[in-house]
């Protein structure tokens, strides 16, 4: 069938939900990261959780939303113990033993991806990019197909819904004690709020939304996801809440603008995506500059007036 | 392509056998040429690395490998070749651009170290792959083999590749070897190494540099995602091994060149297997068994030594609770019941007889139907311990602030690891004879008689 059709744009519509909701979890999740200066440990989960991930299609036999969230949370959970008690023990700077252990993890599930290809849907290239494309035609069934049954949709969408929902639910529940721990930690422990509860609940929520990431955007593309936009917010914003929304603004951005370079150059959408971000950042940092300098100029003509005055 | 569809199974592994055969009967010469060149990149990176971990910035060389991902497309994109020099042109030049920008963020902006290193990253990554994707998408000719890079592929190596990479690794190690003094200097001291009229900043951009060729010249064996660890995990692994930066070269060295070879071989008699995973394993391999088994810190020497420690104040506290017993009874009896000790320092039963057979064994303490003395020897020790002991604790509620339990406390501690130097200091400054408990503090039997004698 030639020409635009109704299925065409139900389709992109689905693509672009899909996306959308990944940026926008990203984002969110990410703020936490850049304030807590965690953003290696997002880029370390979000390579580990392929090896969770293929360890659970492995060990269980299916490909189920809870399974695959389950793998991702504990080998995420897994990621962030065993560089901390490296760290610890080893007496290694704390990036050192970040970058063996996401590596190694990293590594395993490259290579068991490899050796399975054909009985797991994984293939090395969508590790690196995810198939956002093919999102709509993995669908979801309620009930029996041949029965009747209802198809309710990407499973992409769902569960990234899900986890969205988990994501922006914990903010707004837990937002007065996420705020302490982020930016007071010693009045955090003195208050008696558990530090290390809220970081492994932290770390749980990015392994969640990287899962989540993963059939869209891939382990590695979801990195620049989860930190460019919110380490944009981060140049602009005033206080927390401001900048959640300015990271899921400059994420909606990123994926209308993505997506548009995508259609044009005829690249991978996930890719192009991740690039828009960056481009967005550029942007900002570029005008803030700008900013800068003429404020500098401003300043330095008022002293000369004033000198000559 | 999988390795096991290639071949049935015990076809495959014969057929590995003979790769095998070939590989080492240095036979098949581009396979030699493989090896060789995995053997000077381990080597190259390693010890380039190094100095990367030592001046604290470990992750730099995951982002410098990442960033030259699009340099490569547009190298490949602009001349239409896939030569190695034009594709290392490419990565050198998008390499060196994300080094600026991870020095240029911080340094400009509100953004951090860690968040610049990760922007930069996933930046550049997302640019090349969007590139890939998009000259997959084109009809341009040799465009398969780009995607190879992103995990690397032994056996995908062309001899041109090899030549450069031969040519690039030499250069850096003997630049190393030349600057070595220099680049000790400013890797540990930089501020010094400034006071002395070293160029410091020069040194810093040959560093980067070099850093950078390594990683460009590694793509094609190692990939991109993971030359990080050929980077970083060597000198890790090094570390436990030694303190001495030129021993710690050449280990990390080894450790490269050993993993770089496993990695080449494994991936060359399984050719759909990608090298840079199968390196990261090993190298990885290396690590734990570094950090289980080394000699100075391995974990296994480590938890024998708190053991050691562990076993000996407990035998030195029964020791002195034997003292303490001795004291109670104005030294009049010398043989005491298990029940008696229990009830001034509480031990499990099991865990107080083995200790107490030991300390039989060293003939410290006598035996004699069930019930225990110290020996002449034992209550020498047990009197210098408790000497100890007490000495801190009047020491302690003089100088601190400090109730009499807590400086019990820090006692029981301290007097397992006070030497005689120590003691000798605390007795010049105090002119106590009790303790803040009220019981005398012991002199040593040699001491009671130089104060007889005199």
């Amino acid at each position: 069938m030639s020409g635009f059709t109704i299925d065409d744009w139900i389709l992109d519509l689905w693509i672009i939900g899909t996306a959308s909701l990944v940026a926008a979890s990203c984002a969110l999740v990410g703020v936490f990261l850049i304030l807590r200066r965690q953003a290696l440990m997002g880029d370390a989960i979000s390579h580990s959780v392929l090896l969770g991930i293929v360890l659970a299609y492995l060990l269980s036999g299916s490909n189920s939303l809870s399974i695959m969230l389950l793998g991702a949370v504990i080998i995420g959970l897994i990621t962030t113990w065993l560089s901390e008690s490296l760290h610890k023990i080893s007496r290694l700077q704390s990036d050192a033993s970040i970058g063996i252990v996401f590596t190694l993890f990293f590594s395993l599930g490259v290579i068991l991806v490899s050796l399975y290809t054909g009985q797991i849907d994984l293939d090395q290239e969508c590790v690196l990019y995810g198939e956002i494309a093919f999102v709509p035609f993995d669908t979801l069934v309620w009930g029996d197909i041949q029965n009747g049954g209802t198809e309710l949709g990407p499973r992409a969408f769902w569960l990234i819904l899900i986890v969205f929902i988990l994501v922006v639910g914990s903010i707004v529940f837990a937002f007065e004690r996420l705020k302490t721990v982020t930016f007071h930690p010693s009045l955090a422990v003195s208050l008696g709020i558990s530090i290390s509860f809220w970081h492994y609940f932290l770390m749980t929520l990015v392994s969640m939304t990287t899962v989540a990431s993963f059939d869209a955007v891939g382990a590695i593309l979801v990195v620049a996801l989860l930190i460019i936009p919110a380490a944009s917010a981060y140049l602009f914003a005033k206080s927390l809440k401001n900048m959640l929304l300015l990271a899921v603004l400059y994420s909606q951005l990123a994926v209308w603008l993505g997506y548009a370079v995508a259609f044009q150059l005829d690249s991978s959408i996930a890719a192009s995506i991740a690039v828009s971000a960056g481009l967005l950042l550029l942007v900002s940092l570029f005008a803030l500059q700008l900013h800068k300098r003429r404020q500098k100029h401003f300043y330095t003509q008022q002293l000369k007036t004033e000198q000559a005055g | 392509m999988n390795a096991f569809d290639a071949y049935p199974t015990t076809d495959f592994i014969s057929q590995a056998w003979h790769h095998l055969q070939v590989f080492w009967s240095f036979e098949d010469i581009n396979a030699t040429w493989v090896l060789f060149g995995s053997l000077l990149l381990g080597m190259s990176a390693s010890v380039i690395g190094a100095f990367a971990f030592l001046r604290k910035r470990s992750l730099l060389g995951d982002a410098l490998a990442h960033a030259a991902l699009p340099g490569v497309m547009m190298a490949f994109l602009l001349s239409g070749s896939r030569d190695a020099e034009v594709i290392f042109v490419g990565a050198l030049a998008s390499s060196l651009i994300g080094f600026w920008i991870i020095d240029w963020l911080p340094k400009n902006t509100k953004i951090k170290p860690d968040a610049a290193l990760a922007i930069t990253l996933s930046f550049f990554f997302a640019l090349g792959l969007m590139l890939l994707s998009y000259i997959q998408n084109t009809d341009l000719p040799d465009k398969s083999g780009l995607d190879k890079l992103l995990f690397g592929q032994a056996a995908a190596i062309t001899s041109e590749d090899i030549q450069l990479l031969i040519i690039v690794t030499t250069l850096v190690l003997l630049t190393v070897l030349l600057f070595f003094q220099k680049l000790r200097l400013i890797t540990f001291n930089r501020s010094y190494a400034k006071t002395l009229g070293i160029n410091v900043k020069f040194y810093e951009m040959l560093l980067a540099i070099m850093i950078v060729l390594s990683v460009v010249v590694g793509l094609q064996l190692v990939g991109v995602v993971l030359m990080a660890a050929i980077l970083l995990t060597p000198i890790a692994a090094a570390r436990f091994w030694s303190h001495q930066l030129s021993t710690l070269l050449m280990l990390a060295a080894l450790f490269g060149a050993i993993s770089a070879i496993l990695g080449a071989q494994i991936s060359y008699v399984a050719p759909a297997m990608p090298t840079g995973p199968w390196i990261v394993v090993s190298l990885s391999l290396l690590f734990f068994i570094s950090f289980l088994v080394a000699p100075k810190q391995g974990l296994l020497k480590r938890y024998l030594e708190y053991r050691r420690l562990k076993q000996r104040v407990i035998l030195e506290n029964i020791l002195r609770t034997l003292y303490k017993l001795l004291e109670r009874e104005h030294f009049q009896r010398n043989q005491f019941t298990l029940a008696e000790i229990t009830e001034l320092r509480s031990l499990k039963s099991i865990q107080l007889k083995q200790s107490l057979a030991i300390l039989n064994k060293r003939k410290l303490v006598i035996e004699a139907q069930q019930r225990y003395s110290l020996s002449e020897e034992g209550l020498l020790k047990a009197i210098k311990l408790t000497r100890r002991h007490r000495l801190w604790e009047s020491y302690l509620s003089q100088h601190a602030d400090l109730n009499s339990e807590q400086v019990h406390q820090q006692a029981e501690r301290i007097e397992h690891i006070l030497n005689k130097e120590q003691e000798q200091q605390i007795v010049a400054e105090l002119m106590e004879q009790f303790d803040p408990h009220g019981s005398p503090i012991p002199k040593l039997p040699s001491q009671n008689l130089q104060e007889k004698s005199q």
